[in-house]
């Protein structure tokens, strides 16, 4: 990432979810900046903290029982962990929208889908009413649905279709930021292909900048520009797509793409990565990736690690990087 | 391995009920009425059928705890044999539900075709009459005391046990003729067996602790209209029918036997809204 | 939608039919003979067959079955009373508006009071509110009606003297009654409409509405409480089946002459065909409310309506 001032900054953000029972550390200290008109991948495995962050940016939390403990977001100079609810109402929407992972339950039941893309423009843009329904009518058409389909309920859509009328929400006030949370995991491979099409057409036409959440690397490459490895609630290594898809350093990214099935190669057995996820009640004291390591060493299990520059825009969480003659 | 398994899903049930203060108060409190229904022998000071019309309508004292009834019998040792028989109609009225109605709705399930049609439309019409409008047609028939008041009370419920467990099967099997090569009718047996009733025994649980509340609460309402027990079994709705005339005059004879009704019905609600939310497979996270 | 009406209604006549012929077959088991009850013990032998087969109890169950089916359905006729030997019919359709009156109001103060305290529970989760209108509303799930009525006569009426204990008249005599029974349906509903809320509230959908900046108010009323109405529909007409059941005990205690009392006196007279008709009766009312609320659960949710009229409406494009 260069020096430049960045369109978002997130600094030390640190997020946990309280409860009677336990403490579940999501979001450990991440800290990292995009710029304007940039697509940032965010990769990791189920329960990384990933959602946690996306919804921390944009205050949807649910309060209890999460617990924001430390950090900053800042957007154009805006610290929108410090603003009002009320202000906050007005940057929802509008500035910053989400796209939810899961599209069979993102849409009001008992409410057209034309409404509710109506909704999101009647409260942020200064349409005089009666244009509202035909602006949201534009919408539908711009993500591939008929305009006549307006008043029809989200049951009687499929699942790629009623993501495209969440895309055409997350779109309808031409937000700066798009935090995407895995848009297309519960989608058929079909679907996915013309969901992220469409998604990468309206971003390139309005320089959106977007945060898209995966587990899958095959989406990182078609449409990010920047690429961060969550692990644990921290981010493990961050840097520009060929950075990472060309000289992965940290062991765990390593791992990622170990553990993908390759169209040219023949093998007999997936290499998983060895081990379970981590479990976020339990910090460990030194590296988090430490119990399912390769290369791990002592120095590893007892020191908090900290990024190490690999080059300008390359930062890795490992004291021990995969160098270049071992890639 | 599965015995295993039960014993610690037990014990963090079990956990998760006791984080829940009140249906731990109310689980404490429907054992101690329960103890005190059994040792009443023992508690009870005088003999709750003896009349003694000189002490009668008497308040509470230091003589007779909670006072006398109209009759001049003890208000204390009769409630606590009362207690004897709420707990023996709610529960055994419950009992006699889940039974049947576990029985009936596995038929209907398993069976199928004309059989289920029968036992459904059956089951809608019993519901579509009003519980305690029910109640008193059948009380016609079978007259009143303790055992036909089980009878009355656990007829009802048959219908809401037997719906629940029917869905269940169905359920199963829904997933059974995915795996058509395996189907056999020895095999389905033990798959509904094995599938069937560890998942419908939570809600079924649940049901009728709540149920046993609503029934004590519905043999009270019986008991007084007269069919339900009648006096002078003391019966804590039917000491309410006695305490009828004498309301204004001598309300301690109409207020403790309600107290004692609403004491042990909102002990099982808490207890029975804990072990729902212990139970919630939603609620573990 | 009309052809949905249709069809619910066509559903609901066997039910009825049915609720005939079991509550009819239980009033044949019951013991005793109704020649004897009508002429009472002192009447003779020959006097007692013959008004059997005046009565045509003689006759096998099928058509005895068949007879009163046919009167019931065709002529609104429920007989006539064993003891007084009034038309049955005509006295329940001069009961039943009251016995109409109880149940209803029952059922709506229990929307309108207990919808919002469970709503306002659900918002204020956890706080002193929720506690404290949930520690009520267990209390009142727990009290038994009825003992709630007499509790209520006592202080009301007989200490304080501000309303009667029973009869009929005017507004002030129907307000102990109506409050008392009114009272556990309304706790009822405000705990399951505090459970539906929180669980609407903890959806996906919610948090989407929150995501596109609507306010919080706006969240909870617009988008959050109609899903959770749907549920509530069906308790409220679960409350009215409970109130109807509630009204035989209710009626006696402050003695009005509805249906119910009607009912319970016959029992104890072994009046049977008063019982029949008035248990038939109640079931057909209580069927109805079921019939209107499940139509307006399909008039307001639109995944009913669609699943009835066959989804004309279906996507082409998939």
């Amino acid at each position: 990432m260069n020096e430049e001032k960045a369109f978002l900054e997130v600094n030390n953000l640190s997020v946990e979810y309280v409860t009677k029972e336990e403490t579940v550390y999501a979001v450990n200290d991440v800290s990292f900046r995009l710029e304007k008109g940039k697509v940032l991948g965010l990769v990791g495995e189920t329960g990384a903290g990933k959602t946690t962050i996306a919804r921390t940016i944009l205050r949807v939390l649910q309060e209890p029982p999460a617990k924001l403990r430390s950090g900053s977001v800042i957007m154009e100079g805006k610290n929108l962990l410090e603003l009002s609810e009320d202000e906050m109402c007005l940057v929802r929407g509008k500035q910053i929208t989400m796209i939810f992972q899961d599209p069979m339950t993102s849409l009001n039941p008992v409410m057209s889908i034309g409404k509710q893309i109506a909704e999101v423009i009647g409260l942020h843009s200064k349409i005089p009413s009666n244009e509202v329904r035909s602006r949201a009518e534009e919408m539908l058409e711009i993500v591939g649905i008929p305009a006549e389909r307006y008043d029809e309920y989200p049951h009687q859509f499929s699942g790629g279709m009623k993501q495209r009328v969440v895309i055409a929400i997350a779109l309808a006030c031409q937000p700066e930021l798009l935090l995407a949370d895995e848009p297309t995991t519960a989608l058929d491979v079909t679907i996915q292909a013309q969901v992220l099409e469409l998604m990468q057409k309206l971003n390139k036409e309005n320089n959106t900048t977007t945060i898209l959440i995966t587990h899958d690397l095959g989406v990182v490459a078609e449409m990010c520009d920047e690429v961060a490895i969550v692990y644990a609630g921290e981010i493990v290594e961050s840097g520009t797509l060929e950075d990472i898809f060309e000289k992965p350093s940290h062991p765990y990214t390593i791992g990622l793409f170990g553990a993908m099935p390759k169209l040219n190669e023949d093998v007999e057995w997936l290499s998983p990565i060895e081990g379970l996820p981590p479990d976020p009640t339990s910090l460990l004291e030194g590296c988090s990736f430490y119990p399912r390591c390769p290369r791990a060493g002592e120095t590893c299990k007892e020191n908090k690690i900290n990024l190490v520059k690999v080059s300008p825009s390359h930062m890795c969480r490992c004291c021990l990087p995969v160098g270049e003659e071992e890639q | 391995m599965t015995n295993v398994k039960k014993k610690s899903q037990l014990v963090e049930v079990v956990k998760r009920i006791s984080y829940n203060k009140g249906a731990v108060f109310g689980g404490i409190l429907f054992l101690a009425v329960v103890l005190l229904a059994i040792f009443a022998p023992l508690i009870a000071p005088y003999d709750y059928m003896k009349v003694n019309i000189p002490n009668r309508c008497l308040a509470p004292c230091r003589e007779f705890l909670l006072g006398t009834d109209y009759m001049g019998r003890d208000m204390f040792s009769r409630v606590l044999y009362g207690a004897r028989y709420s707990l023996l109609i709610g529960v055994g009225s419950v009992l006699f539900s889940a039974v049947f109605g576990v029985i009936i709705g596995a038929a209907a399930g398993y069976f199928g075709g004309w059989l289920d049609g029968l036992v459904m439309r059956l089951c809608d019409v019993i519901q579509s009459i009003p519980g305690m409008i029910l109640n008193i047609a059948l009380a016609c028939v079978l007259g009143p005391g303790v055992f036909n008041t089980i009878l009355a009370l656990g007829f009802q419920g048959i219908a809401g046990t037997a719906r629940l467990m029917r869905s269940s099967i169905l359920n199963v099997r829904k997933m059974e003729y995915l795996d058509a090569a395996r189907t056999s009718n020895c095999s389905s047996f033990r798959i509904i067996v094995r599938h069937v009733f560890p998942n419908t025994f939570a809600p079924i649980l649940v049901q009728s602790t709540m149920g046993v509340g609503a029934r004590i609460m519905a043999a009270a309402g019986m008991s007084y209209i007269g069919i339900g027990v009648q006096p002078p079994t003391p019966e804590w709705g039917a000491m309410l029918a006695d305490s009828r005339d004498f309301i204004m005059k001598y309300p301690h004879m109409c207020l403790i036997p309600g107290v004692c009704i609403m004491i042990v019905v909102l002990a099982l609600n808490l207890f029975g809204d804990g072990l729902r939310d212990a139970l919630d497979p939603k609620l573990k996270k | 939608m009309a052809k949905y009406i249709g069809k619910r209604i066509l559903l609901m006549i066997p039910v009825i039919i049915g609720v005939v012929i079991l509550v009819f077959t239980l009033m044949q088991l019951t013991p005793g003979d109704p020649a004897e009850v009508i002429l009472g013990s002192r009447a003779t032998d020959a006097q007692i067959n013959a008004l059997r087969a005046e009565m045509g109890l003689n006759d096998p169950y099928i058509v005895q079955l068949g007879r009163y089916m046919g009167d019931v359905f065709l002529r609104f006729d429920f007989g006539t009373s064993y003891i007084s030997n009034v038309s049955i019919s005509t006295e329940l359709a001069q009961r039943f508006p009251k016995t109409l009156i109880f149940a209803v109001s029952g059922m709506v103060l229990s929307l309108l009071i207990g919808i919002p305290l469970g709503v306002n529970a659900a918002i204020h989760q956890n706080s002193l509110v929720d506690y404290g209108s949930m520690t009520l509303a267990l209390i009142g799930t727990s009290l038994p009606g009825f003992w709630f009525s007499l509790v209520l006569i006592l202080v009301f009426s007989g200490k304080l003297g501000w309303l009667p204990a029973y009869g009929i008249g005017g507004i002030k005599y129907w307000i102990l009654p109506i409050v008392s029974t009114a009272f556990a349906g309304i706790t009822t509903m405000a705990r399951q409409m505090r459970s539906g809320m929180l669980e609407v509230i903890h959806s996906d959908y919610i948090t989407m509405a929150k995501a596109k900046g609507v306010k919080k108010q706006s969240v909870i009323y617009r988008h959050a409480l109609p899903n959770a109405l749907i549920p509530v529909v069906t308790v409220a007409s679960m409350s009215f089946g409970t109130a109807l059941g509630g009204t035989l005990i209710a009626e006696t205690i402050f003695a009005i002459p509805g249906v119910g009392v009607y009912i319970v006196n016959a029992v104890s007279n072994r009046d049977y065909p008063v019982v029949q008709g008035g248990v038939i009766l109640l079931a057909v009312a209580f069927s109805f409310i079921m019939l209107l609320c499940d139509l307006l659960i399909a008039a307001i949710d639109p995944r009913v309506k669609a699943q009835i009229t066959g989804g004309k409406k279906r996507s082409k494009k998939k």
